[in-house]
């Protein structure tokens, strides 16, 4: 079954008009936000398909960049997102492109400051839910209903049994994992949907297992 | 856990409880949360709901200028005329008309089960609570019976737009709506079933065809002939009317008739009301240009 909770159905509590254009669009841009760790200084946002044909009457663009600003959908702030980026001096370019894309609804965003970036592509699957397809090139799949870790790591022995005997300590059960790598003993990734919320000791426990290099979390 | 409307009210008429009460329990049981964190986190989306319809018949206006005012309009007619269809009933739209209208604006909602078809749920239960007067317990009673419902059609068919037309969306949303009040006005789970599939049976094969792809014209009025829609089906299963075709069959048949939909009827602006040319004008305004494939 996919729904699972009362709450799937009656919720979420959000800023309209749409649940995907809108609510689905501003988790992708708070995903991007969580991965990233700190407000951007700047962002590229590419919107396809009937993103990119309806974003202005939706509110899309305002929702990724409440995202952006670490907003829920809830976050009434995020009307006047546009408005509170641009005071800070953020520096956000909307692109509409033809190009076809799987899902009708997808968003590829760019993010970075002076220290670092980040890339993502995002898509709204409707009621207001999110998935995360695409990090830093490597090709993932993560919805946005569970609290979720992913980690940079070192494509070797033992880095899994790592992390996982961390998440087991803290009696962390892991619902869904998957490992991706560019090329064989180099970067990989690796995505980790979890039952329970994440505190950021245990983020910091991770960071220093072996073979990490970076460790991000998104919330429920 | 419940798989179907037949097995839920088998449930609720077992242990002779309610269908909100089967909801609660499941979800206890399912998050393992406690019963005062599932009522709260509902009663809070009541709130939200609430504070919608109050700022709605206050007046609002979409950004793009297409939907808003209609719900100040209905209740200074209610106000100021004798309403042919009634109080309760026109109550309820201007409820629904006001909870979209507040949608459209990109004010805060409670998406039920989606933010399109989110003035169904809460239109009716603040119109039917002037008349039965329900404790506050009863009102959040009412968004679990709702949601229960919902819980099957959303597991067994669709309540995406994109995926099964406005049927899914409005239709689920006001079938939804006509189980709850049915239990709030104390009919049995069965006739909640009845009720459901009533009002899901009258809005089977409706098309989503968004003007300019935006959730305002025809989802505002199509949420308040939802609403409307519940109230009479309510009515008719606590007078005892029953469905000839079991709820969960009308449920199926609007999941199969969504999977025959043609794309272009399934939130793409591309036919229905967003391809007449009105329609096709007013999107042209909107974004300055039209969304018409050639």
């Amino acid at each position: 079954m996919k729904f699972k909770s009362v709450f799937d159905i009656m919720g979420p509590v959000m800023i309209g008009p749409s649940s995907s254009h809108t609510a689905g669009a501003a988790r992708i841009g708070r995903a991007a936000r969580n991965l990233f760790g700190r407000e951007p200084k700047w962002a590229e946002i590419h919107l396809y398909g009937s993103f990119a044909r309806t974003y202005k009457g939706h509110g899309t663009d305002v929702a990724i960049v409440g995202g952006l600003l670490d907003y829920d959908t809830h976050d009434t702030r995020i009307r006047n997102a546009l408005d509170t980026a641009k005071q800070k001096g953020i520096k956000i370019r909307f692109h509409e492109e033809d190009s076809h894309t799987d899902h009708p609804n997808t968003a590829r965003i760019r993010i970075g400051d002076d220290d670092g970036d980040l890339e993502l592509v995002g898509i709204s699957i409707g009621g207001g839910m999110a998935e995360i397809t695409e990090l830093n090139g490597f090709e993932l799949r993560l919805s946005g209903g569970h609290p979720a870790v992913l980690l940079i790591h070192n494509d070797r022995y033992g880095a899994i049994a790592s992390v996982t005997a961390i998440l087991a300590r803290h009696e962390i059960n892991i619902g869904h994992m998957e490992v991706s790598r560019k090329q064989e003993g180099q970067q990989a990734l690796m995505v980790i949907e979890v039952d329970q919320n994440i505190d950021e000791s245990i983020l910091q426990e991770l960071e220093r297992a072996d073979h990490i290099l970076q460790v991000a979390k998104i919330v429920d | 856990m419940f798989r179907n409307v037949a097995e839920l009210v088998e449930m609720a008429e077992s242990e002779g409880i309610q269908i909100s009460e089967v909801m609660i329990r499941q979800e206890m049981e399912v998050k393992e949360r406690t019963r005062e964190e599932v009522f709260g986190q509902m009663e809070r989306n009541l709130d939200v709901m609430e504070k919608a319809v109050e700022d709605g018949l206050k007046g609002v206006k979409s950004h793009s200028g297409l939907t808003g005012g209609d719900a100040v309009l209905i209740q200074e007619y209610m106000k100021n005329n004798n309403p042919l269809s009634g109080d309760i009933l026109l109550d309820a739209v201007s409820k629904a008309v006001a909870t979209n209208e507040v949608n459209a604006a990109m004010g805060t909602i409670c998406a039920t089960p989606t933010a399109g078809s989110a003035g169904c749920v809460p239109g009716t239960l603040f119109a039917v609570k002037n008349k039965l007067n329900p404790t506050r317990e009863q009102m959040v009673r009412y968004l679990f019976t709702s949601g229960a419902f919902g819980f099957v059609v959303a597991n067994n068919a669709s309540i995406s737009g994109a995926a099964g037309g406005c049927q899914a969306e409005v239709g689920s949303a006001a079938g939804m709506a006509a189980a709850a009040i049915v239990e709030m006005a104390g009919g049995t789970p069965s006739q909640s079933a009845e009720a459901m599939a009533i009002t899901l049976k009258n809005m089977l094969g409706l098309v989503c065809d968004p003007v300019a792809g935006l959730v305002e014209v025809p989802c505002v009025k199509r949420n308040a002939m939802g609403a409307s829609n519940a109230v009479v089906a309510a009515d008719m299963a606590l007078a005892g009317v029953t469905s000839r075709i079991p709820c969960d069959e009308v449920i199926d048949a609007m999941y199969k008739i969504g999977q025959t939909m043609p794309v272009a009827l399934r939130e793409t602006a591309q036919g229905g009301l967003a391809a007449t040319p009105t329609g096709r004008e007013l999107e042209a305004k909107v974004y300055g240009i039209s969304l018409k494939k050639e």
